[in-house]
């Protein structure tokens, strides 16, 4: 266990590294968030009544929570490329951590959610978002954000060493992890929604998240949203993190 | 070196994976080096190198990257694994393209990374799966000599092929293994004597003569000769004077023969009289084999 730390770190080194080498993803960090914002802003914005709220200012936290959700899908995509091109094989054969492959996964997504995270707030502001908050809010804010994507990191890890191939973790991103972001509150008023899909918005971690964020950015009253989100975040982390290890640990090749 | 030798399907995968402690046995225990792959696991991962048949080397990383990754994973520091790194791609004659991400490589190349990422720590064990799948010949008789040095520098190798050449070339000793099971080992020799050390072989110009041919040959062996169409092969003790021997008793039986060669068994006579099967057709054998299974 000693060789954790540094284990992990070697690990989110080169996963870091290999970023700027892959333009596709680095697109996918950068211009994919703020072509999104700017269609939500300005295509469905004029449709969506927000009441007390300028859209954009509801739209933000939303669509920033709702992006940090996915930050950790390149962990899936890389963990189920590393599983077909047998580089799991090698790292399973070297006398690391067992639990350092992962955790730099993880640890390099919090890296690149940063990154976005700074872009979508910038392009926010730039369209006119405004923070109505604190110095201290917002930066809890973003911790908030941070601590909320590395969960999904490990929910992402999972289903990385699951399936067979990068395609397969694609699908199942796209498929299941894709609608519960939007049945939720980050880009329309759960209110809003048929009464079956509100309920299970109401419930959605997304939702209590993104309440959290405006909470904290935006100064809306959010009940307990805040602790809520805390540890809402803190239970995916129990539960998935020592899945995907277990799951690591025994994981044959391909 | 040990070669393991099998087709498809025979289980040598298995064994390398459960050796290198990557899959832990169903039944039963391994032990390398006196460690056993599930107790000591983490003490034997550090004496082993595995180089598999997928040269698991991360494309997005230039060659130094991917060696100087896999040292700091064994535990050494930053500048400690550089020299290694520059040591090995020095070996590896890929000192040029050390810099240049591992998606630039050539198939030859990457097995080389590879095996090169399986020596960074300088394990007394190494265990090859396959090393040459895939490769080219020029590529493949490269990974051979430089297999070879590893050997001659006193590493223990398993080495696991479906290639006869390969066995026969590299390993000291062979097991041959087919459906989960050694059914053979020794060294290549061993195995080839096992199945009827050398026989001189003739080919008739007339296959009408052949039985004729048989009774002039049967003197120079205990065994009867075999008769196959215009081919008439018997068992010898020695290679010296039997090619001559064999030609005169033809001459003087007043029989022509095209061709009179010793020929020495290779293993896939020792695959065929092991197994009944070639090596070659392994493939829809096999299938065959599993509609056999299901219907028992």
């Amino acid at each position: 266990m000693s060789r954790f730390v540094p284990d992990t770190l070697v690990m989110a080194e080169r996963n870091l590294v290999r970023l700027p080498r892959s333009p596709d993803l680095l697109i996918g960090f950068t211009i994919q968030p703020v072509m999104f914002v700017l269609l939500f802003a300005f295509v469905f914005g004029g449709a969506i009544s927000t009441p007390g709220f300028d859209y954009i200012d509801f739209l933000i936290p939303g669509i920033i929570v709702q992006n940090t959700a996915f930050g950790g899908f390149v962990t899936a995509l890389g963990l189920a490329e590393d599983l077909t091109k047998g580089l799991i094989d090698r790292f399973r054969s070297l006398p690391t951590s067992r639990a350092s492959v992962l955790a730099g996964r993880t640890l390099a997504d919090v890296v690149t959610n940063s990154l976005s995270i700074v872009i979508l707030v910038g392009t926010g502001l730039i369209i006119g978002f405004s923070f109505q908050t604190g110095i201290l809010e917002i930066l809890a804010g973003f911790a908030l954000l941070l601590l909320f994507g590395y969960a999904f990191s490990w929910i992402f890890a999972l289903i990385g060493m699951s399936v067979s191939s990068p395609e397969a973790a694609n699908g199942i991103g796209f498929t299941i992890i894709f609608p519960i972001t939007f049945i939720s509150s980050a880009f329309v008023p759960v209110e809003s929604m048929p009464a079956g899909l509100e309920k299970f918005a109401e419930i959605n971690p997304i939702t209590i998240v993104v309440d959290a964020m405006r909470a904290l950015w935006l100064g809306v009253p959010a009940g307990n949203n805040v602790w809520g989100a805390v540890v809402w975040c803190l239970v995916l982390i129990a539960i998935f993190a020592p899945l995907a290890v277990r799951k690591y640990r025994r994981t044959a090749g391909r | 070196m040990l070669g393991v030798l099998g087709p498809n399907g025979a289980g040598k995968t298995t064994a390398v994976r459960v050796l290198t402690t990557l899959l832990p046995p169903d039944a039963g225990d391994a032990s390398v080096i006196g460690l056993d792959v599930v107790a000591e696991a983490p003490a034997l991962r550090a004496q082993i190198g595995l180089a598999g048949q997928y040269a698991a080397v991360d494309e997005n990383l230039t060659g130094i990257e991917n060696l100087v990754m896999v040292g700091r994973l064994y535990g050494k520091r930053r500048a400690e694994a550089r020299r290694r790194a520059d040591e090995l791609l020095d070996r590896f004659s890929l000192s040029e393209a050390g810099g240049r991400i591992a998606k630039t490589y050539s198939g030859g190349m990457r097995r080389r990374l590879d095996l090169a990422a399986a020596l960074v720590a300088d394990p007394p064990v190494l265990f090859l799966d396959e090393p040459t799948t895939g490769l080219d010949p020029r590529s493949r008789l490269e990974l051979w000599e430089t297999i070879e040095a590893l050997v001659a520098e006193g590493t223990t190798v398993l080495l696991t092929t479906q290639y006869l050449d390969e066995a026969d070339r590299l390993a000291d000793r062979i097991a041959v293994i087919d459906r989960g099971r050694v059914i053979a080992d020794g060294t290549a020799d061993e195995l080839k004597e096992r199945v009827g050390g050398l026989r001189v072989e003739v080919h008739l110009t007339d296959a009408s003569r052949a039985a004729d041919a048989a009774m002039a040959l049967a003197p120079m062996s205990e065994e009867q000769p075999a008769v196959d169409d215009a081919r008439v092969s018997v068992r010898v003790a020695r290679e010296q004077g039997t090619i001559m021997e064999a030609a005169r008793r033809l001459d003087q039986a007043g029989i022509d023969a095209d061709d009179v060669a010793v020929r020495r068994p290779t293993l896939d006579d020792v695959f065929l009289t092991l197994t009944g099967r070639e090596l070659a057709d392994e493939e829809g054998e096999q299938s065959a084999d599993e509609r056999e299974e299901v219907a028992a």
